[in-house]
């Protein structure tokens, strides 16, 4: 069989040399530098099939992406996301260097706060989207694509201003996601503090399993659930630990192929897929983490006139009609004239559908909306529906 | 090791065929549905459609992949498995039993003797299956 593979990988930087992996799909073999994360050796030990993605080496099953799917959002699953990048800005221009790069206003955010954001470029295209964690009034940490770590130090120590101590703490840090219906009883019984009353979008600094940690009610699911922000000498201890504990919650390891069909089923967008630089964050939807009165960052005056002006095109979900999956780079056509494109498609099995996100001519955007999708060349009808496509489980406030 | 019935015959692009009197049943093999993971989508030709031996007759489509299925032999098809289109998981659960894609009138019905034994499969298979 020869396979086509959706979706694209991220930016896979070539070097010469190094290490050659077989990707998941037979006699393709990939000759790259992969990057691996401190529980590689536990993905194997798992039955994990590995895959490049974004320059790393990483599982995109264990058992079956359906089942690890539905694991998730009836029970609980385990993520390794060791791979994202994390920053640590420190220092009294911390604040004001945040303000600078990043599109929503960190000034607002409370010490043990969680925010999504963006950092444009002053075009206004996306360079990257992310969440900033305010560890203390002068003290922060950006949370970043695994596919930009690179790109995004650059950007933001380039662009940096006033007194601000930049740190990368990427490799020293391992990032593990619970995430589930039963993930907070799970977190609560190994956390050495108070877990459950801590809201979403919010942290706190303690300890699970014995082990110093972030804990972080956030994570790229829709479902309840935590990110655990550990060193990453301590990763390997506290994933067996998790598995372990949370087996009779019925707990396994999910991997990327779960993690993107549950994430589209909220509707998140994924850079790379959805959004980059050649996208700005009116027409991805993404406006509600722009904030212009905050005062100036970069970008600031290309959005603003992106907004009088009116945006041409916008990202919108939406549910075929006919029966065919579509998939990143299909055209989107209306009457036989080309007036968009998909970003991401797949099928969702929450839903029960073949779903996807695509940007569309502003006019044919509306909800109900009967657009057609070029599957292998043949238009098939879909409709614009409201998105999330499946309903948002987070913790309540 | 994937398993490989011993009554049927097989493709190098892990198809399997399997003779049925005049006619001829064809799917992908077990080794096959393992590599793609869960199919999700199965596009398959109508019926009376003609289809011709490594010409592609239609699409299997898992979560991260879009795979092409070759026919075994040139004929005509006969049967399509409408079972699929509500359930391609299929596929996966009984690759060699309800999983089944299509049946064909062969047009030259010799063609079935020229593709791979259940042995040769198999050490195709062993061989890095290329």
């Amino acid at each position: 069989m020869r396979h086509r593979l959706f979706p694209r990988d991220g930016a896979v930087k070539q070097r010469g040399g190094a290490r050659r992996s077989v990707s998941l799909y037979h006699g393709v073999v990939v000759n790259e530098a992969l990057r691996r994360t401190p529980l590689y050796a536990a993905h194997l030990a798992a039955g994990a099939r590995m895959v490049p993605f974004g320059g790393w080496e990483m599982p995109v099953q264990y058992s079956s992406i359906l089942e690890e799917h539905r694991r998730v959002r009836r029970a609980v699953g385990l993520f390794d996301v060791s791979h994202m990048g994390e920053f640590e800005v420190a220092g009294p221009g911390a604040i004001g260097a945040l303000q600078y790069l990043t599109t929503n206003d960190a000034a607002a955010l409370d010490v043990g706060q969680v925010q999504y954001s963006l950092l444009c470029s002053p075009a206004g295209g996306i360079v990257d989207d992310l969440t900033v964690s305010r560890l203390d009034d002068d003290r922060f940490m950006l949370t970043v694509n695994a596919s930009n770590i690179e790109t995004d130090w650059a950007w933001v120590t380039g662009h940096s201003r006033g007194d601000a101590r930049w740190r990368n703490i990427s490799a020293e840090t391992a990032l593990l996601a619970v995430q589930g219906p039963r993930a907070e009883p799970l977190v609560a019984d190994l956390a050495d503090c108070d877990v459950k009353s801590l809201g979403y979008y919010r942290f706190r600094d303690g300890a699970v399993a014995g082990l110093r940690a972030l804990i972080s009610r956030t994570g790229y699911t829709g479902e309840d659930g935590f990110e655990l922000y550990v060193a990453a000498p301590d990763a390997e201890r506290l994933w067996r630990t998790l598995l372990d504990r949370g087996a009779p919650a019925g707990i396994a390891p999910v991997g990327l192929g779960a993690r993107d069909t549950l994430r589209l089923e909220m509707r998140y967008v994924l850079y790379g897929n959805d959004i980059d630089q050649t996208t700005n964050p009116l027409e991805a939807g993404l406006g509600w983490v722009v904030k212009p009165a905050k005062g100036d960052f970069i970008g600031r005056d290309a959005i603003e006139k992106m907004r009088a002006a009116g945006i041409p095109r916008k990202l919108v979900g939406f549910e075929m009609v006919d029966r065919a999956v579509p998939r990143h780079g299909c055209r989107i056509v209306k009457e036989g004239r080309a007036v968009g494109v998909v970003t991401s498609g797949t099928y969702g099995p929450s839903v029960d559908r073949y779903i996807g996100i695509g940007y569309v001519e502003t006019p044919l955007s509306a909800v109900g909306s009967e657009i057609q999708v070029e599957v292998r060349g043949v238009p098939q009808t879909a409709r614009v529906v409201k998105t999330p496509f499946h309903p948002s489980n987070v913790k309540k406030s | 090791m994937a398993k490989v019935p011993a009554d049927l015959k097989y493709t190098r692009e892990h198809e399997w065929a399997k003779a049925e009197g005049t006619t001829v049943r064809v799917g992908i093999t077990e080794y096959a549905q393992e590599q793609l993971g869960d199919v999700v989508f199965v596009e398959l030709p109508a019926v009376g459609a003609k289809v011709a031996q490594m010409q592609g007759f239609g699409v299997v489509e898992s979560v991260k992949a879009v795979s092409d299925l070759f026919a075994p032999l040139d004929g005509a098809v006969a049967l399509v498995n409408e079972a699929l289109r509500d359930a391609p998981e299929l596929v996966n659960q009984d690759p060699y039993g309800r999983g089944w894609m299509i049946v064909i009138t062969p047009s030259r019905p010799a063609q079935l003797d020229a593709l791979m034994t259940a042995k040769q499969y198999e050490d195709f298979l062993a061989g890095g299956a290329s």
